[in-house]
């Protein structure tokens, strides 16, 4: 029985390795600038806990394998010292890998949150509720209008609580339900959400940032390929979360700019 | 006990009196209507394209963009979805046992606004191939909210007190309507033309409250004399913003 369950563990870890090897459910085209460097580092976490994986699952089927001989009445090896230092040298040993990654790894976290955004970048305000996503854009003006919480009304189309009666700015606000960006130009999304956390994530960006009520959370990128890509909430945000969903549509700048013209009309 | 007893039987005697002598009373004719148009001056707001690209189920029941319809116009400066009901005169009625529909399709509500009696029941109709969330947002009536995913059987309901309620879906939240639960039988929604009529009133002398849900509430003193009290129109001032 103790061998038989070797072979199944020393199966299961060879067959899971060989998916990730063969690369069967693989990452999504990388769309962003800064998405090559994310790849990067998950590949580098991959390999560390890979390897890991790989050696623990096949030495625990190789002590199974050793211990299953019940014939002769063997002595139960232990580790040095017994149970405690085994624990320490555990703890130690994932905690050295877990800081080591971490070091590794904030090289790349810093480089999409702790450089400032390019001067140029279009800013584009988003905000979350539940259970959608908007997304405004200044309109000609370049200045984006007060936001009310006491006027907001969705079925009116106003999620931002905008006050077009009172607020010159907010007139020629573009408030719309699908993220529209030029192709190779810096975006600066300010994001907030008008009820509970809900998360932005659009794999193919590799971004995916919760965004925290009561917080603006600024995060910029840069689209370098053209096409149409799903906008998903990833953080359990109520009833409705499952179709919280909104779409990303990256377009040659001339597009956009005919696009912009549009919604300004 | 026997007091209590001969009392109650009593009590019950005078009232089953009072009520044959109420019935025995003939009833007013109920010939009489209003009728008219609800028109706005000014500039009325430009309505929003909705982005229902989260639901391409409800994409494809749309071959042009849908708008909101918080103020719906049309010819000569009419609007619809105005509520237009007796506030003040009415003689009182039961509610008809005809339930009336509200449809959850294309992802939005239809009608847009729904009114009725006080005690009326009413369907809410799922015809999406997708899941709904009604949420009609009641404070003087009790507060309720149900999911009807798609083929789930029509909610029966109705409300016991008289109320404007705003409605709206919990998961697609650019539908929006209202449910209009009125003390009166006589009420109107203006149509497409902004046209109304309130039919079966009896002769008298009644105000005439009409509700836009941008515009505000309007009344008017009417009174009706058997035939029919055309020209009652209502002019709501429109702004831009």
């Amino acid at each position: 029985m103790g061998k038989l369950f070797a072979a199944v563990v020393t199966v299961i870890t060879l067959v899971s390795t060989g998916i990730f090897i063969m690369r069967v459910w693989w990452l999504p085209q990388i769309i962003s600038a800064h998405g090559a460097s994310i790849d990067r580092q998950i590949m580098e976490t991959m390999i560390a806990a890979g390897v890991l994986f790989v050696s623990s699952q096949l030495l625990l089927s190789l002590f199974v394998w050793q211990s299953s001989d019940t014939s002769r009445q063997r002595k139960i090896k232990t580790f040095p010292g017994g149970a405690t230092p085994m624990v320490i040298f555990a703890v130690v040993l994932v905690g050295l890998e877990v800081l080591a990654m971490t070091f590794v790894g904030s090289k790349v976290w810093a480089s999409v949150y702790m450089t400032p955004p390019d001067p140029d970048s279009m800013v584009i305000d988003l905000q979350t509720g539940q259970f959608a996503f908007y997304f405004r854009y200044a309109g000609p003006d370049g200045k984006f209008g007060t936001l009310h919480p006491d006027k907001i009304n969705e079925g009116n189309q106003n999620p931002y609580g905008l006050d077009p009666a009172n607020d010159i700015a907010s007139r020629d606000d573009i408030v719309v339900g699908t993220m529209t960006i030029p192709v190779n130009k810096p975006i600066l999304l300010t994001m907030h959400s008008k009820d509970v956390t809900h998360s932005f994530y659009v794999p193919e960006l590799r971004i995916q940032q919760d965004i925290v009520p009561g917080m603006l959370i600024p995060l910029h990128f840069t689209a370098t390929k053209t096409g149409r890509f799903e906008i998903v909430c990833t953080q359990l945000c109520g009833l409705g979360h499952y179709n919280m969903r909104a779409f990303l549509e990256v377009v040659p700048q001339d597009q956009f700019d005919q696009w912009l013209k549009t919604q300004s009309q | 006990m026997r007091t209590k007893y001969i009392s109650m039987t009593a009590l019950t005697l005078v009232a089953g009196a009072s009520l044959v002598a109420l019935a025995g009373q003939p009833p007013r004719p109920a010939s009489g209507s209003i009728s008219g148009k609800i028109t706005y001056t000014g500039t009325p707001p430009k309505m929003k394209a909705i982005d229902m690209s989260k639901e391409p189920s409800c994409v494809k029941q749309h071959p042009t963009p849908v708008t909101t319809e918080n103020v719906v116009t049309g010819k000569n400066n009419s609007i619809q979805y105005a509520v237009i009901y007796i506030s003040s005169g009415d003689q009182g009625s039961t509610a008809p046992t005809k339930a009336l529909k509200f449809d959850q399709k294309g992802c939005q509500y239809i009608p847009h606004v729904l009114a009725m009696q006080v005690g009326q029941a009413f369907q809410i109709i799922n015809d999406d191939p997708t899941s709904h969330n009604i949420h009609p947002l009641a404070k003087v009536n009790p507060e309720w909210n149900k999911s009807q995913p798609p083929g789930t059987p029509p909610l029966n309901a109705q409300y016991p007190k008289a109320e404007f309620i705003p409605v709206k879906c919990n998961v697609h939240p650019w539908m929006h309507g209202y449910f209009i639960v009125l003390n009166t039988s006589h009420y109107a929604v203006s149509d497409d033309d902004g046209e109304f009529s309130i039919k079966d009133l009896p002769p008298g002398k009644y105000t005439v409250t009409a509700w836009h849900e941008q515009f505000g509430t309007q009344s008017q003193d009417v009174t009706v004399a058997g035939a029919d009290a055309k020209g009652t129109n209502f002019v709501f001032k429109a702004v831009p913003y």
